[in-house]
């Protein structure tokens, strides 16, 4: 009955897990996108109803019992592009980081950044 | 007839200076600045425009494209949000004026993309504050917050880690908020605020809008730095570079805290749930964890970031004891940290500028820059909180506030925060003032800059002398609207 608010809370959990527990920031980028997607599910199934057809008007008598909720969907599809973008401006940075430093581990990255501060700016 | 517009005209401004700046700034990067000041000052004229509108006429309402509440996304002018979008255009316009330099210096001839980027961000703080409606803060939370990652990350080397910290923070704190907000939906099926503050007495009592509160006040809570969810904070302030720094520090936190206040006392109201008590006790460990924090620093920036995280708890605490005069207090101390906030980072960067190193005790800016120093006094004045200086009269209102709802813990939050303050603006001032200068001729910065730090350190002053007339006129209806 309730299965697809399950998946979407597993989603939920295993984005942010993925977040804290691993130590790649590409790691924890790919934990933060589903993350994001499973809030978008979420949205999607509260739009479901049983028996219900698709939000599209056709000549004749409308009944709005019928129809699907079509909010949700437009606010995901918003919800959706401010995810691209944060997707994009996030692999913009990790390509710089890489690029100057070489690594996308946490770890090494923090070493690399301190031994960088203590020697003096060229 | 331009009355009527006043809800969305700063909103408009900024937006439409961002496209122009973008377009023009590529082709010649000389105009990018006198064009993005010139936006950003307009906005910050029709913000105040709004705030003696709204005292005027009492609040005003603007049906975005036509489309009418409930249905439609609205943009409310009211006490509280034409005061929080004056506050957070006035300070961008200043920090703005006096990013010229070193915007120049560190962009070269980029440097329209961080004036488009700059006016972007200050658009989603301010369409944050004129919202009506629940998803369309979202929107605007995002639009801030990825134009700040962008700007954050400028500066390169180790500024690049800290804006993806800053990103992954900020995403799942407006994830959070999104989820919040799906789960009211849910419940009420509106996402007018109006509309939702008319549908939430029915259904409090629903385990369904407990889990919407928590997700929506976390996820704020997040994006304001509340500790303990200030992680991000830190390592951002002190790898941005100098103007990002100055206008993040001044306005970005605010307008999250701005819609924490919103929501808990405006919305959703969830009287049943301890939430006040959550941002009284939140409010007082930050202040006083903070303030020691920030003691223990040598950098410059970064004790000026956990100081930023000690004020901000001064701000929720003003959320949580939750009187008229509290959260009266809680909007002044907005403004107050906006300016002051702003103003030392502008001084740390000047300092930097003129050769000098961001450590507290090395600044070194001697008495060879008068005006940089003279700033730095009163924005360390108004931080400890001595009159005559504004931040002597917020906190002296949330003092207030606590005596009247006797709470001794928070009346001793406090005033510790303050001494912590006093010792480490000490330390910050004192290097300013009495260290001999390590190198040949340091000078004050060049005019734009001492224009705009000789504004915020003008406000400063000013907010002091009217702060009681602002609390009339302005704050107490604000948070009179609460109760």
């Amino acid at each position: 009955m309730n299965y697809p608010y399950w998946v979407a809370i597993g989603l939920l959990m295993l984005g942010l897990y993925t977040m804290v527990a691993h130590r790649n920031l590409t790691k924890k980028l790919i934990g933060m996108s589903i993350f994001q997607t499973a809030i978008i599910l979420f949205f999607l199934v509260v739009s479901i109803k049983r028996g219900a057809t698709l939000p599209i008007v056709v000549p004749g008598p409308v009944e709005a019992a019928a129809y699907m909720n079509p909010l949700p969907h437009a606010l995901m599809l918003t919800a959706i592009v401010v995810m691209a973008a944060t997707s994009g401006v996030a692999l913009a940075i990790l390509i710089r980081l890489h690029a100057r430093y070489g690594t996308l581990e946490e770890d090494v990255l923090a070493e690399r950044i301190a031994a960088e501060a203590d020697e003096p700016a060229p | 007839m331009i009355r009527a517009q006043l809800p969305v005209l700063p909103l408009v401004l900024t937006l439409a200076g961002a496209l122009l700046v973008s377009m023009l700034g590529i082709v010649r990067p000389r105009v990018a600045w006198p064009l993005a000041v010139t936006a950003v000052g307009a906005a910050a004229l029709a913000a105040v425009a709004g705030v003696v509108d709204v005292v005027a006429h009492g609040t005003r309402r603007y049906a975005v494209g036509g489309w009418p509440p409930p249905w439609g996304i609205e943009v409310v002018l009211d006490p509280l949000s034409s005061f929080m979008a004056a506050v957070v255009a006035c300070v961008a316009t200043a920090t703005l004026i006096a990013a010229r330099r070193p915007a120049a210096q560190l962009y070269g001839h980029t440097v329209a993309a961080f004036y488009a980027l700059a006016l972007v961000a200050v658009t989603g703080f301010l369409g944050i504050i004129a919202s009506g409606d629940m998803f369309n803060v979202f929107v605007f939370l995002e639009i801030a917050a990825i134009a700040s990652y962008a700007l954050v990350a400028s500066a390169g080397g180790a500024a690049l880690a800290a804006a993806f910290r800053y990103l992954v923070l900020g995403t799942v704190g407006a994830s959070f908020y999104l989820l919040g907000v799906g789960l009211l939906y849910a419940l009420t099926g509106t996402l007018n605020m109006a509309d939702l503050a008319a549908r939430v007495p029915a259904v409090s009592g629903s385990p369904l809008f407990v889990g919407g509160v928590g997700f929506v006040l976390v996820g704020l809570a997040i994006k304001m730095g509340l500790f303990p969810l200030h992680g991000w904070l830190p390592d951002a302030y002190t790898h941005a570079p100098t103007p990002v720094t100055a206008l993040l520090a001044g306005v970005a936190t605010k307008a999250a805290a701005y819609a924490l206040a919103r929501m808990v006392w405006y919305v959703l109201r969830p009287m049943e749930l301890p939430v006040p008590l959550v941002l009284t006790w939140a409010g007082m460990a930050a202040i006083v964890i903070g303030g020691v924090l920030a003691l223990r620093q040598r950098d410059a920036r970064r004790m000026l970031a956990y100081s930023s995280v000690s004020q901000l708890g001064y701000i929720a605490l003003g959320f949580g004891l939750a009187t008229p005069v509290a959260l009266a207090g809680a909007y002044l101390h907005v403004l107050n940290h906006a300016v002051m906030k702003a103003s030392l980072f502008l001084v740390v960067g000047a300092a930097v500028a003129a050769g000098g190193r961001p450590l507290v005790g090395a600044l070194g800016l001697g008495r060879h820059m008068p005006v940089t120093a003279a700033c730095a006094l009163v924005a360390a004045i108004s931080m400890i909180g001595l009159p005559p200086a504004g931040g002597f009269f917020s906190k002296w209102y949330l003092l207030q506030a606590a005596v009247d709802t006797s709470r001794p813990l928070a009346v001793a939050a406090i005033l510790v925060g303050s001494l912590l303050a006093a010792a480490y603006m000490y330390r910050f001032t004192e290097a300013i003032w009495a260290a001999p200068a390590g190198h040949a001729g340091p000078s004050d910065p060049p005019a734009s800059m001492q224009v705009g730090l000789l504004t915020l350190a003008a406000a400063t002053l000013a907010i002091g002398l009217a702060s009681a007339a602002l609390m009339d006129a302005v704050l107490l209806p604000a948070a009179a609207g609460a109760f």
